[in-house]
């Protein structure tokens, strides 16, 4: 499933190398079972079950911890269910500071919105005229492309306040929305997915036709990306989501701060004060859940955006 | 047949199409290249002049402060810091621990899920991928609770077991960090290997089985050197990513008084601009951070394009 729907390079398939995409299948027939013996076979899947867990125990205990008040937090044992207090400590969340906590998931939902919708319409648009036009230093441009890709995030963020508070932008949202609007990464995907899944023969056949490029972009080659255009929004909108560094040094109004600033700010709380301790836990449970859904619904995306990424 | 005619004369005319000219072209980069403008190039054209300048103060400190240019004064002051070089030994030393344990882990975890015998690889591939849904500042939260004495079941456990370990002490707070890095970044690298492990043609692994090579043996001399390039570009974007560590030494400092504002680059960045304020520092030491990442991303594809070519 998640092989068969790679962009990967175009190649003729008869002269491809049969590729084991559909390895379950015709790895596990019978004649492969004299690969592994029963001792393989326990060793390998033991060892895939320690290391599953590894990555699955510590969200289990967020979601365990998220059901206790202060008193069990710190008195129960950590996977038994002491007082189910999950719904009182949800409530204590969205009483604080008259809702701020929604205030800021809702914040947090705009920022990676307008970032994944608008900034990877960007970046198609421009990974799109990387692919399919002809100018001037284009290599070049390119190249500042991929340099981008190579900049560190966090070593532009100072300027970048410097930048704002020249022009007076710090503490608005747009001192935060305007940078996640760009993503280097983005175009050298997009060209990938454009030199894949847009044939010039359509494009010229929409020229003959008489449509000019920009139409022809919207209604031909857009949709056409349509699959990439998703796996650059939702790596986008994950990206923003965990921005912490960029929404903590330009935003001073905790009225426009993102969920991963808002809750960060209750941890410094919940040191002195350790009532705050389950709406931290809470509140973490409750920022990830829309991520987690993300993730399980758009498998199909995240995957063969990973491997366009590397492997190519 | 016309039309044909058509397409091949345009196509020899070299791949011009739909519009073709320069100025279509700019229509759909000029977006881009205007935020590019505004949050990438700006901001390093702009730290490169802060950290060439310096705000001094006449006399007697009263007034205001006038900017001089003082050329690389502040670069040699930003690297006379102690805690600034401590910060950069410390990142360094945060690389040897981190980076065999997250790579060495995904590549045996992606033959692990590769080999034959393997169960269920759908369902263990979307588990290694949950962490990286979690964002950098629960996944600090989380860890950060679970190495606390009182709260965290592992403490408990270990005690239970006769084991004392203060995770978060200056000794062991740097491996606890290591440990939130590996646990939010193997799973997403696991995927990539495992990807590329799935194109290794059917026939290669066919051959050395009928040789008598075991699935071990098989793993090792034919799949790991099938997914090298998959593994330099790995390696790359680690070391991206590594040398802006921020988010996590920031959210396990307000759990410990061993991780200091200092702790690293980055840190000590955004202590220079925001506790400090000298803003000409902050610059300086972004420039360094930068300049430190382009050294050694370049480094791991010169690296990396030797090896395919041998």
């Amino acid at each position: 499933m998640s092989a068969s729907t790679l962009p990967r390079p175009r190649t003729t398939p008869d002269t491809a190398t049969p590729r084991r995409t559909g390895s379950r299948s015709n790895r596990t027939g019978p004649s492969s079972n004299r690969g592994g013996g029963f001792a393989s076979k326990l060793t390998v899947n033991g060892l895939l079950i320690i290391g599953s867990a590894y990555m699955v125990v510590p969200v289990l205990w967020l979601v365990f911890a998220s059901t206790k008040n202060a008193a069990d937090l710190y008195g129960t044992s950590a996977y038994a269910l002491g007082n189910f207090s999950l719904f009182e400590n949800i409530a204590n969340v969205a009483k604080q500071d008259g809702g701020l906590f929604f205030r800021w998931l809702g914040n947090s939902v705009m920022y990676a919105g307008v970032g994944a919708v608008l900034g990877s319409l960007i970046s198609v648009m421009a990974g799109y005229a990387f692919d399919k036009f002809q100018f001037r230093w284009k290599d070049s441009l390119f190249g500042f492309v991929l340099v981008g890709v190579l900049i560190p995030n966090t070593a532009t963020v100072l300027p970048m306040y410097l930048l704002a508070s020249l022009v007076g932008m710090t503490n608005t949202i747009w001192a935060v929305l305007i940078p996640v609007l760009c993503n280097p990464f983005g175009v050298y995907l997009a060209r990938v997915y454009s030199a894949s899944y847009v044939p010039a023969e359509t494009l010229e056949a929409a020229r003959m036709d008489g449509a000019g490029p920009i139409r022809s972009f919207f209604s031909l080659g857009l949709p056409m990306m349509m699959p990439g255009y998703i796996t650059i929004a939702l790596f986008q909108f994950v990206g923003v989501w965990n921005n912490f560094m960029l929404p903590l040094v330009m935003l001073q109004d905790q009225k426009l701060l993102p969920v991963s600033v808002g809750i960060s700010i209750w941890q410094g709380y919940s040191v002195p004060q350790p009532e705050f301790t389950p709406m931290v836990i809470t509140g973490s449970l409750l920022s990830i859940i829309p991520l987690l859904v993300a993730f399980i619904m758009l498998q199909r995306f995240w995957k063969s955006g990973l491997t366009t990424g590397s492997v190519k | 047949m016309a039309t044909q005619a058509l397409t091949t004369t345009v196509r020899r005319r070299g791949r011009a199409l739909a519009g073709t000219g320069g100025r279509t072209a700019a229509l759909f980069l000029v977006p881009f290249f205007a935020v590019f403008a505004i949050a990438m190039i700006a901001p390093v054209i702009y730290s490169l002049v802060l950290s060439f300048h310096s705000q001094q103060k006449s006399g007697l400190g009263f007034g205001e402060a006038k900017t001089v240019f003082v050329g690389l004064e502040n670069y040699v002051q930003v690297f006379q810091s102690e805690t600034f070089v401590e910060g950069i030994a410390r990142l360094g030393l945060y690389c040897l621990i981190y980076i065999p344990c997250m790579v060495g882990g995904a590549v045996a975890f992606a033959l692990l899920l590769d080999a034959t015998v393997a169960k269920a690889r759908k369902l263990f591939q979307l588990l290694v991928f949950l962490p990286h849904a979690v964002p950098g500042v629960i996944a600090a939260l989380i860890w950060a609770y679970l190495y606390t004495p009182g709260i965290s079941p592992l403490v408990q456990a270990l005690q239970g077991g006769g084991i004392q370990i203060n995770f978060l002490d200056s000794h062991m707070v740097l491996p606890s960090i290591v440990n939130i890095g590996v646990w939010e970044w193997t799973g997403y690298n696991v995927i990539i290997l495992f990807t590329a492990l799935q194109a290794v043609p059917r026939e290669i692994l066919e051959a050395a089985r009928v040789d008598g090579a075991g699935e071990i043996r098989a793993a090792v001399s034919i799949k790991f050197p099938l997914i090298l390039p998959a593994l330099s570009v790995i390696m790359l974007f680690t070391i991206i990513g590594t040398l802006q560590l921020f988010t996590e030494p920031s959210i396990i400092s307000k759990a410990t008084a061993s991780v200091t504002s200092t702790w690293v680059p980055n840190l000590w960045a955004y202590d220079a601009a925001f506790i400090r304020h000298n803003l000409n520092q902050a610059a300086a030491a972004s420039i360094i951070i930068a300049g430190l990442a382009a050294v050694l991303s370049l480094a791991v594809t010169r690296l990396s394009s030797r090896m395919n070519k041998s």
